[in-house]
């Protein structure tokens, strides 16, 4: 025990004491630990930003999609497909959940009334695809029992009504003859320049005021997608089952199931991550030839301290251990400042510019990246240590003494 | 009774580039007990250093036999004589050896690093008891290139002693130093050698210091004789120029004559 503790103590005081030698050996492998940590802890964000941008497009991993279709059925097989939605939600415990209908409303607008692409959605899909107005809010539970239907709509949509934020309280009137008047409670930015009046109501709305236009007769969808977000090891289990649970509610039906998995950012995760590591490994490795340089130059000035040290007691097995802990603990050092560094990187990145819309779940400093640098560092440094411990070793200890 | 170190008909022998053989030491036989003060003289070149070595375990006999408390020493593992010489042996060179870039403290309590127990979990108090014990516990702070010479032999003697060896060897202890520093250092490692009753075995040139010990011996091309020093003498010998015979054994006269061995 004491001589573990007393060849750290004996390596801490020679890094002490030999500081500017060993800040100079060691601004290599510092900074190849901030590269590796730094790196792969910056493509964690990117890979993040990739993934929130790909779910705000097809929703979270895994979102189901489950779409029901028929040729000749009617409406009243899509209430029965509808209600078996609801069933399958609930047996099968699945927690967010939203029908999607794409449909076209008439909008009286202040140049006449205007036909405009509407989603008709329940609130869960906003959590689904991060959908984040920049003006007001998505939609709540509490807002599918509201006494006029709300809309979320893009800034085209607000522009159309003669509206550029929220401060008014804007309304628009939907339907033909028989308009309700819908308020406005946020507004999403358009995701490209010149993009059309669009938005989003509550799929109860669309029902409870008979804003639904004949689907069939547009060539629309008769029934609404299921979107569902499910846990990733029971995707496929889940479509099938739920396909099945349909298609006995209603013969006839066919039901399509696709999912996001084949999408996502693992690809670039994968490879950048590899870069990373093989960039960082191979600065690891040139500042450690640098370690290994100084430290044997070192050994050599230090043939006469070593000697006296053989005069205490020092044992062979004591010499070469504190000469390699030297190095292992210049190294952890240089390898935990390299880490410092890395972390203040990150927390310095601005998020918001450079990943443009900004990450919701901005993901947490990676740990096992930190861990495997100070790893790295620490087997770098113990590699660089065994040549000049090996030297000290040899060091005959008259000889040494006479130096 | 063993003796605390004895050795019996040692040689030591090296080869030289040419292959031919250098005899350092022939038949060296040597006693020391504890609580004993020894000094060898000779010149330099004659093995003086080869034999100190071999008697701190630094270095073994080429034949000939080394008793460490009546144990061969060459039956000892490299191990237990690395950890015996930590424990049982203090060093303390000509050249001070101090380990620059530490402080007077730090020095002295170097070699309890080595040691086990109390002993190392307690290094700064002991190493800052030992240099009080030496009349530096003002200077424990202090680097060793800030430290007057005497100052640096007197931590070298602390770093020697702290670990409570029972054989200190002194090589040349006074060699680097003016000769009323030298003669407190020698006081004060007498005075502690006496008070911890550890075996001093001094190695000199310098025949005042070398009258201080119980024994004297003189070391003449690898052959160590006794000789009888008087302090008198030695102390007269100060005035007198360089070349007269200054030992009671008329034989150092001899010894001034011999030709220089390189070893």
């Amino acid at each position: 025990m004491t001589g573990l503790v007393g060849a750290v103590v004996e390596a801490w005081d020679e890094v002490r004491i030999h500081k500017m030698r060993v800040l100079l050996a060691l601004i290599g492998v510092a900074s190849a630990v901030a590269a590796i940590t730094g790196v792969t802890a910056a493509v964690q964000m990117l890979a993040q930003a990739y993934q929130e941008q790909a779910e705000r497009d097809m929703g979270r991993s895994v979102t189901l999609n489950i779409q029901a279709w028929s040729s000749t059925a009617d409406a009243t097989d899509a209430d029965r497909i509808d209600a078996q939605y609801t069933l399958a939600l609930e047996r099968y415990g699945i927690e967010y959940a939203s029908r999607t209908l794409y449909t076209q409303l008439p909008v009286r607008l202040p140049d006449g009334t205007r036909s405009v692409d509407m989603q008709a959605v329940d609130p869960d899909l906003g959590v689904i695809r991060r959908i984040v107005p920049d003006q007001g809010r998505w939609f709540t539970d509490a807002d599918t029992e509201s006494f006029a239907p709300v809309l979320v709509v893009n800034e085209a949509m607000l522009a159309a009504i003669g509206e550029t934020d929220l401060s008014t309280r804007p309304t628009a009137l939907l339907g033909g003859d028989a308009s309700v008047r819908a308020t406005i409670i946020g507004v999403m930015a358009d995701r490209w320049p010149g993009e059309m009046a669009s938005g989003y109501l509550l799929y109860d709305h669309l029902e409870r005021w008979e804003l639904n236009p004949d689907q069939a007769a547009m060539g629309g969808q008769l029934v609404p997608t299921l979107v569902a977000w499910v846990p990733p090891d029971q995707a496929e289990a889940l479509g099938d089952l739920i396909t099945s649970d349909v298609q006995a509610a209603a013969p006839g039906w066919m039901v399509d199931v696709y999912d996001n998995r084949e999408g996502g950012s693992a690809g670039l995760d994968g490879a950048a991550r590899w870069i990373a590591i093989g960039v960082g490994g191979f600065a690891l490795l040139l500042g450690g030839l640098g370690l290994v340089n100084i430290s044997l130059v070192t050994v050599r000035y230090r043939i006469r301290e070593i000697g006296i040290r053989r005069s205490f007691g020092a044992t062979s097995g004591r010499v070469f251990f504190g000469v390699l802990m030297e190095s292992v603990v210049a190294t952890v050092v240089a390898g935990l400042v390299g880490v410092v560094l890395a972390v203040a990187a990150i927390k310095a990145i601005p998020v918001e510019r450079l990943f443009g819309a900004g990450l919701q779940d901005t993901p947490p400093f990676p740990v096992s990246a930190a861990l495997v640098g100070m790893a790295a560092a620490g087997a770098v440094g113990a590699l660089a240590g065994i040549i000049p411990a090996t030297v000290a070793v040899r060091v005959r200890v008259i000889d040494a003494i006479r130096y | 009774m063993s003796a605390m170190i004895e050795l019996a008909d040692v040689t030591r022998s090296v080869r030289l580039p040419d292959d031919r053989m250098l005899h350092i030491l022939r038949g060296v036989d040597l006693r020391v007990d504890e609580g004993e003060h020894v000094a060898v003289v000779g010149r330099s070149g004659t093995g003086k250093s080869t034999l100190l070595n071999i008697l701190g375990l630094l270095d073994s006999p080429t034949t000939g036999q080394y008793l460490l408390e009546g144990v061969p020493a060459h039956s000892l593992s490299q191990r237990t004589r690395t950890r015996r010489r930590g424990r049982d042996f203090g060093f303390v060179f000509q050249q001070f050896q101090l380990l620059p870039g530490r402080t007077a403290l730090e020095n002295v309590a170097a070699p309890l690093l080595y040691a086990t127990g109390r002993q190392f979990w307690s290094r700064s108090r002991l190493a800052a008891q030992m240099l009080d014990r030496v009349g530096l516990g003002d200077r424990v702070a202090t680097m060793p290139d800030k430290l007057s010479g005497g100052e640096q032999q007197r931590v070298a003697i602390a770093r020697a002693l702290v670990r409570g060896p029972r054989v200190i060897l002194a090589d040349e202890p006074t060699g680097a130093l003016d000769v009323e520093t030298g003669s407190e250092v020698m006081d004060l490692l007498d005075e502690i050698a006496a008070q911890t009753g550890a075996a001093l075995v001094t190695i000199t040139h310098d025949l005042a210091v070398a009258a201080r010990a119980d024994r004297q011996f003189r070391l003449a091309d690898g052959v160590l004789v006794p000789v009888a020093i008087d302090a008198a003498t030695a102390d007269w010998v100060g005035d007198v120029p360089m070349g007269r015979p200054v030992v009671a054994d008329r034989s150092a006269a001899t010894e001034r004559r011999l030709p220089a061995v390189s070893p």
